[in-house]
């Protein structure tokens, strides 16, 4: 317990033939928090992990998680780490008891605590009265429940989420990520990745991949005061013209559409971004408004990820 | 060490769990050897009898008639009809009333004696290859037919006496061959089937995060099936003994050994197929793929020695061929398993490199 991090990453990089999938990473994650990776599909994030875990070899660059070396000991690693996968990957034609049963077989969890144990999982992941129904005729969040059980029984000191939420009710996500805070609070460290923003909003620490690269790394609070960017709001009748009209604001990089909101991106070296908008959109004679407004995750991520030449322009 | 094992126990009980869960599975490792046991026993049929026939005996003399009365006993040939001529023959054979017509010539005693042109014409519907080679057998019949020694006191003298198999009756001869072919399709199908469909349903994604190794894996899946083969074999000898009095002559002991070494090399077979097919359906046809040379070529659907020579030389690659040879052999033959060596050590062999072979891909990492 005495590393400082639970993950450390320098200059990781993992190549597929010609493809980059990862470029140089470095990473800190910090123990007892929970990191978000938030990047779109194949930005690299789930290749990352697998890496952490062992199952795939580096390119080049080195890791250290939980005081082990990747890829070396990974019988060590593994009981020491909790991983749930992207898709429900626990046998459907088992019930949750046996599910668990099997898990605390294989992780050689101590005979004598295993029975008070999977009951005590069972109760705190709310499946007490479904122990003995089978795991696959259960709904995404319960049976999202069930995988976190069984990814957490071992007690890990690290729980590694690839995308856990993507199958779930926005009330089942809000209470998957109360267990998890419990978690945290434990002393779990917790890697997740996702592609939601009101997940990333969520963790104590985020990384931003694209393309295999880190582009932003911190708290969600400080990459949001960090954007380099006016945030632009525009408020419009017919927002699609109106997207078309800021589209060709001189200095926006970015304009996205939000319900009939639109959210513009201007480099905070200009020095008047609303009035500059404003002045567009009376020129074209639509009637709309804009507004400075403070950034959101959503800005972070598309300032971050905008494509260069756009930028440079 | 004690935790692999206890890791491997975990993996044979959450099998056999889910195996008798899993009721079509589960009926198919019964049903399956039954039905076909059934089905190969009663409706396949190579020892064709009962051929209708027609004669015409234009000799019509002492020999002739004993001849006639020879064919009749034989049970090969079910003579119906008797005709006054060669072409009226012709006609029946031709309107598929009669399989073979039998054409006595007006001199047969003479040509008996002195065997320059053959006694008797057969005439026989050769579009049909099993009756074509049925009626060869009926050259062998003892008249002084082409090199035939015509034995002085005449009919009788030549008889045909098959070995191992006197009534000729099919499922002596199949229900050891069909224990290749109902263990190859089985232990090979389910067990590629068992890992591929794990991959398929995510659960591979989340053993291989666990402390659960490859070895670990591949043993604690494929030792349920082990006990489901022996299981099949079982079934196997005990429907053959009751329906069809299929006898296993020589020792039972040996069977199960020939049987333990094939069931590995399927087993081993089943793996490798699971790493090389990403979905079941895929499996399932690689399954076909060695399944169908199995049938054919293996010595089970066609003899073996008659089977040109590339056709043999595949079918020496086939486990199911050696397996064949050992289960004619301790069943019908009362061979022992150490004088049939050569298929032990090709089935032993086999299961050496399929298995190295699928363990080398299977431990293999995600890249």
């Amino acid at each position: 317990m005495s590393e400082p991090c639970a993950i450390e990453a320098r200059a990781l990089s993992k190549h597929f033939g010609s493809l980059v999938a990862v470029d140089k990473l470095d990473l800190d994650v910090p123990r007892g928090r929970i990191y978000g990776f938030l990047g779109p599909n194949g930005c690299g994030k789930s290749t990352t992990i697998r890496m952490l875990c062992g199952l795939l070899t580096p390119t080049s660059g080195r890791a250290t998680v939980l005081g082990i070396e990747v890829p070396g000991d990974a019988a060590a690693l593994k009981a020491r780490i909790g991983y749930m996968t992207q898709k429900f990957s626990l046998f459907g034609d088992m019930t949750n008891y046996e599910n668990l049963q099997f898990i605390a077989e294989i992780y050689s969890y101590p005979r004598a605590d295993r029975e008070r144990r999977i009951n005590e999982l069972l109760e705190r992941y709310d499946l007490a009265d479904r122990r003995k129904q089978l795991a696959g005729t259960m709904s995404g969040g319960q049976k999202q429940r069930l995988a976190l059980a069984c990814a957490v029984l071992h007690k890990p000191d690290l729980l590694l989420l690839d995308e856990p939420t993507s199958a779930v009710d926005p009330q089942s996500r809000r209470d998957f990520w109360a267990k998890l805070f419990e978690l945290a609070e434990a002393g779990t460290t917790i890697l997740v990745s996702t592609h939601y923003m009101d997940e990333a909003e969520r963790c104590h620490r985020l990384a931003i991949l694209d393309r295999g690269v880190k582009v932003a790394d911190g708290t969600p609070q400080e990459l949001k005061e960090n954007t380099g960017m006016h945030v632009v709001e525009v408020l419009a009748d017919d927002p699609f013209a109106a997207q078309k009209l800021v589209d060709t604001v001189p200095g926006v990089v970015s304009v996205t559409q939000l319900g009939i909101r639109l959210r513009v991106l201007i480099p905070d070296s200009i020095e008047d971004p609303v009035e500059r908008v404003a002045a567009r959109l009376k020129q074209g004679n639509l009637a709309a408004s804009a507004t400075l407004s403070a950034a959101g995750l959503e800005d972070v991520f598309v300032a971050v990820t905008l494509k260069p030449e756009r930028v440079a322009a | 060490m004690k935790n692999s094992l206890s890791r491997l126990g975990a993996i044979v009980r959450k099998e056999v769990r889910q195996l008798r869960r899993d009721r079509l599975t589960f009926g198919m490792v019964v049903g399956l050897p039954i039905i076909q046991m059934l089905l190969f026993g009663y409706a396949i049929n190579t020892d064709v009898r009962n051929l209708k026939t027609a004669f015409a005996d234009e000799a019509d003399t002492h020999l002739s008639r004993e001849f006639i009365a020879n064919l009749k006993q034989s049970q090969v040939a079910d003579v119906r009809y008797r005709s006054s001529s060669p072409a009226e023959l012709e006609e029946l054979l031709r309107q598929g009333r009669i399989s073979i017509g039998v054409h006595i010539p007006r001199d047969f005693d003479r040509r008996i004696v002195d065997r320059e042109r053959a006694a008797v014409h057969l005439l026989v519907d050769g579009s049909d290859p099993t009756i074509l080679s049925v009626a060869n057998q009926l050259r062998s019949m003892p008249v002084g037919f082409d090199s035939t020694p015509p034995a002085a006191d005449s009919v009788g003298a030549v008889e045909v006496r098959p070995y191992y198999n006197p009534e000729r009756r099919t499922p002596v001869n199949i229900v050891p061959g069909l224990m290749g072919i109902i263990l190859t399709m089985t232990m090979m199908l389910f067990t590629a089937v068992a890992i591929v469909r794990e991959r398929e349903r995510g659960n591979l994604e989340l053993l291989i995060n666990t402390p659960v190794s490859s070895a670990e894996l591949m043993i604690g899946k494929v030792i349920p099936y082990i006990l489901i083969g022996m299981l099949q074999l079982a079934l196997i000898l005990g429907v053959g003994d009751l329906l069809f009095n299929v006898p296993v002559r020589g020792s039972i002991v040996d069977l199960y050994l020939a049987a333990s070494l094939f069931i590995a090399a399927n087993l081993a077979l089943g793996l490798l197929i699971s790493t090389l097919a990403s979905t079941q359906f895929q499996a399932m046809q690689m399954t076909v793929f060695i399944l169908l040379p199995s049938i054919l070529l293996s010595g089970f659907m066609f003899p073996f020695d008659g089977m040109p020579r590339f056709a043999q030389l595949l079918g020496e690659l086939l486990p199911t061929t050696h397996f064949i040879r050992l289960t004619r052999g301790i069943m019908l033959r009362e061979a022992g398993i150490v004088e049939l060596y050569p298929a032990v050590i090709a089935l032993a062999a086999f299961a050496a490199v399929a298995l190295t072979l699928a363990a080398s891909r299977f431990s293999k990492r995600l890249d």
